[in-house]
């Protein structure tokens, strides 16, 4: 025990910050089968372990890590997957310090186990390697279950039923699935093919991928309930971002981070004229927001722009609520950051381009609803910024579509549907949801804890006997 | 894959083409819109859906060249397949007995305005149309749009056929001859829906345009095609596409239509440059 707490946490190696800029490639390479084995020697293997309660979907750590540490890396992404349908994405894109590690007893006297890169490591190597098996898929339970969303939520409900003997369709809006994994997460962050492979993965076990298909105006819930399948799980993400509505916002210029980003990745626009969808590269970049995709559109421009990318955010560096490593990856990067600091106006030219951000300096006053310290303005304290080009990372409403076509489906008043935390249920018999369509804007492993939770739910719904219409 | 089942020439650079998508077919009501992908490279573009014919399961659209992805398409043919077809998008126009509708159509507008006319009368609307182009050659839809109006007045900017003038010259004498007009719908390039709507609106005749911004996913998702409208910032992919006139920026949406001018020259250019002068305009220069 006490030689495991002595080896230090392995370090990823990663690629250099001045030559990442001028590339998408992904940043850190992922452990060698060296380094995994020795950071999973520093797992202690608690009888009663913390790491597992603090995963939104209870993986089986301490197991999964024991299986590295013996070398069968193949084994231990199979242990993951028994829990986790996308290792490889969550290994990358889980806010670990705040869930597994931020519990791990090792990191009470040092540096928690590298839990997130081992789970990377075990799911890549069996990618590469060619190992990953199809489980086998029991025989049809007579089910058929809509999935709207093709997004974390959506796919891990998908792999659970079809996993459980359950017929599962997946409507997908966009052209290809994934949804915020997507067109969201940049490459440089999380590679593609890594999401294609797993979502090829769902296709080898009988999942019925639909792209171009937007439920709601193609076909209704009700009338996919009435034309065949027995139930529903609406992961339809993230909606409408949100604008702050000061003037000048709709310069040309300024973009939602949504449209930044789906551009960039889903559209792949800095490849632009090899694709076809452009981008403004802009000059100077101002991002404003302190979330995880505020630091993803950053990034994003320190990649496409040949000057200056500033983060503004209202409150300071320690309220950033954007991963600590995102932030650091960004400093190294030469992201800037006008911190304490509050957008009033864009400037345009008289063509309506944007030029510059007028902004106001900020200080913490008392604590507000959140916990956090109200940012307030500092009167006569305004100043210009020069920009080309604005992101405006504030958040995402909820997408009308589905509400606006089944009104039965209880909504708050945010438009984010209502349900039973525990199974996922909607005011609507044998219609479930989760992920960002009920939260609002979470993370990747919530929106697959929510699928995880709904999934059980609608099986045993199935199961029942009871699929209110068939 | 979305088979292409018909194209026809209407005009100089403007084709109709009919796709085999059964389940749009099946949903799609007027004024609605799909966007489309033509290829693993491709950008998406929004289209309105000019008809549908449910029995066969195809939709049209009218598609102008204007830049690349409008040129490779106007270059494929008969059997060809379009990658990504999604749709129906976008609110349908709302139908119902007005009474007197006029429905002005400028340009490749007029495919648009097309299925609206033909719903409204439907709805027992007496349809009144103006239809109007640059010249005789690219005007479209003439016989289509006879079918669903009582009246069919048709503008040339050129005089080479029908009125010689703006179609805003035949809206303003009809206002000014006080013939009733319950309702109209404009819809073609920005400027002419705005000279319509600014037309219209002394004499508090409700306009309807539908707008035409750029956009990317046509879900919601993105706001990229947000526009003012009456002060608030609408998304025309959910909320629209089509808006009062009198409430729309039209100065806003012009300059955003034109954020990416030099993008779109240069995709063009080098288009041109590698598939060599294959389009109409092409050939002709």
């Amino acid at each position: 025990m006490k030689e495991r707490m002595k080896i230090p946490r392995q370090r990823m190696p990663e690629q250099d910050p001045k030559v990442r800029v001028g590339n998408f490639y992904e940043v850190p390479y992922g452990f060698t089968p060296e380094e995994a084995m020795k950071e999973a020697q520093r797992c202690i293997q608690c009888k009663t372990p913390l790491c597992v309660g603090g995963c939104p979907v209870n993986i089986d750590i301490p197991w999964f890590i024991r299986l590295i540490e013996e070398g069968k890396f193949v084994e231990a992404a199979r242990k993951l997957k028994e829990t986790n349908g996308l290792p490889a994405v969550c290994g990358r894109v889980c806010p670990q310090e705040d869930q597994c590690e931020k519990v791990c007893v090792v990191g009470k006297k040092g540096e928690p186990v590298s839990i997130g890169r081992l789970e990377r490591f075990a799911a890549d190597y069996e990618r590469e390697h060619g190992e990953v098996s199809i489980p086998e898929i029991p025989r049809w339970t007579g089910k058929k279950v809509a999935v709207v969303g093709g997004g974390p939520a959506g796919l891990t409900v998908a792999g659970d039923l079809i996993k459980k003997g359950h017929k599962v369709t997946v409507f997908e809006a966009l052209h290809t699935p994934g949804g915020v994994l997507v067109y969201g997460i940049p490459e440089f962050r999380l590679p593609k093919k890594i999401v294609e492979s797993e979502v090829d993965y769902l296709r080898k076990m009988g999942v019925d991928i639909q792209c171009n298909a937007v439920v709601g105006k193609l076909e209704t819930i009700d009338e996919l309930l009435s034309n065949g399948f027995d139930a529903v799980f609406i992961g339809t993400g993230a909606g409408l971002p949100y604008f702050m509505n000061i003037p000048g916002e709709n310069l040309a210029g300024v973009y939602s981070a949504n449209e930044y980003l789906t551009r960039v990745n889903l559209m792949k626009a800095y490849q632009f004229p090899e694709y076809d969808t452009p981008i403004m590269r802009g000059r100077r970049v101002a991002v404003v927001g302190g979330g995880n995709t505020a630091m993803d559109a950053a990034r994003t421009a320190l990649r496409l722009c040949p000057e200056e990318v500033t983060i503004i955010y209202r409150r300071g560096m320690e309220e950033l609520p954007a991963r600590v490593e995102e932030v650091h990856h960004g400093e190294e990067e030469g992201l800037k950051f006008a911190l304490l600091t509050n957008p009033l106006r864009f400037i345009g030219d008289p063509e309506g381009r944007l030029r510059a951000v007028e902004c106001i300096r900020m200080e913490l006053g008392e604590p507000d609803e959140s916990g956090r310290r109200r940012p307030v303005p500092i009167k006569g304290s305004e100043f210009c910024l020069d920009c080309d080009v604005a992101v405006i990372a504030v958040g995402n409403g909820a997408n009308p579509l589905i509400p606006q076509t089944t009104p039965e489906i209880k909504v708050n008043k945010w438009g984010n549907i209502v349900i039973d935390t525990d199974t996922g249920k909607t005011s609507k018999t044998g219609v479930f949801a989760g992920g960002d369509i009920v939260r609002g804007g979470a993370t990747v492993i919530l929106a697959m804890g929510d699928g995880r939770r709904a999934a059980n739910a609608l099986h045993e719904y199935l199961a029942k006997g009871n699929p209110g219409v068939s | 894959m979305f088979e292409i089942v018909e194209k026809r020439h209407l005009a100089h650079m403007v084709n109709l083409f009919s796709i085999k998508a059964p389940l749009i077919a099946k949903k799609r009501k007027a004024g609605q819109f799909v966007v489309l992908r033509l290829n693993e490279h491709g950008e998406r573009i929004p289209l309105t859906i000019a008809d549908s014919n449910p029995d066969e399961g195809t939709i049209s659209i009218v598609v102008q060249e204007v830049g690349k992805t409008t040129a490779l398409l106007s270059n494929m043919d008969k059997g060809g397949f379009i990658m990504d077809v999604v749709g129906p998008l976008g609110k349908p126009t709302h139908i119902e007995n007005y009474g007197t509708a006029v429905c002005v159509g400028g340009g490749i507008g007029t495919a648009v305005t097309y299925p609206i006319g033909k719903a409204l009368k439907e709805a027992g609307c007496e349809v009144i149309s103006i239809i109007g182009s640059r010249t005789k050659d690219l005007l479209i839809l003439e016989s289509e749009m006879r079918s669903t109006s009582s009246e069919l007045l048709i503008t040339t900017d050129d005089g080479t056929y029908g009125y010689h003038g703006f179609v805003t010259a035949v809206l303003s004498e009809m206002i000014a001859k006080a013939k009733k007009i319950d309702i109209v719908f404009a819809i073609g390039p920005v400027p002419m829906m705005r000279a319509v709507s600014e037309l219209t609106r002394p004499h508090g005749i409700l306009t309807m345009v539908s707008l035409n911004p750029i956009m990317v996913d046509g879900t919601g998702m993105c706001g990229s095609c947000r526009v003012t409208i009456g002060g608030k910032n609408r998304f025309v992919c959910v909320d629209g596409p089509e808006f009062d006139g009198h409430e729309v920026d039209f100065p806003e949406l012009i300059r955003r239509n034109r954020s990416y001018l030099k993008e779109e020259r240069m995709a063009m250019e080098e288009f041109v440059y590698h598939e060599g002068a294959t389009c109409c305009e092409r050939k002709e220069t």
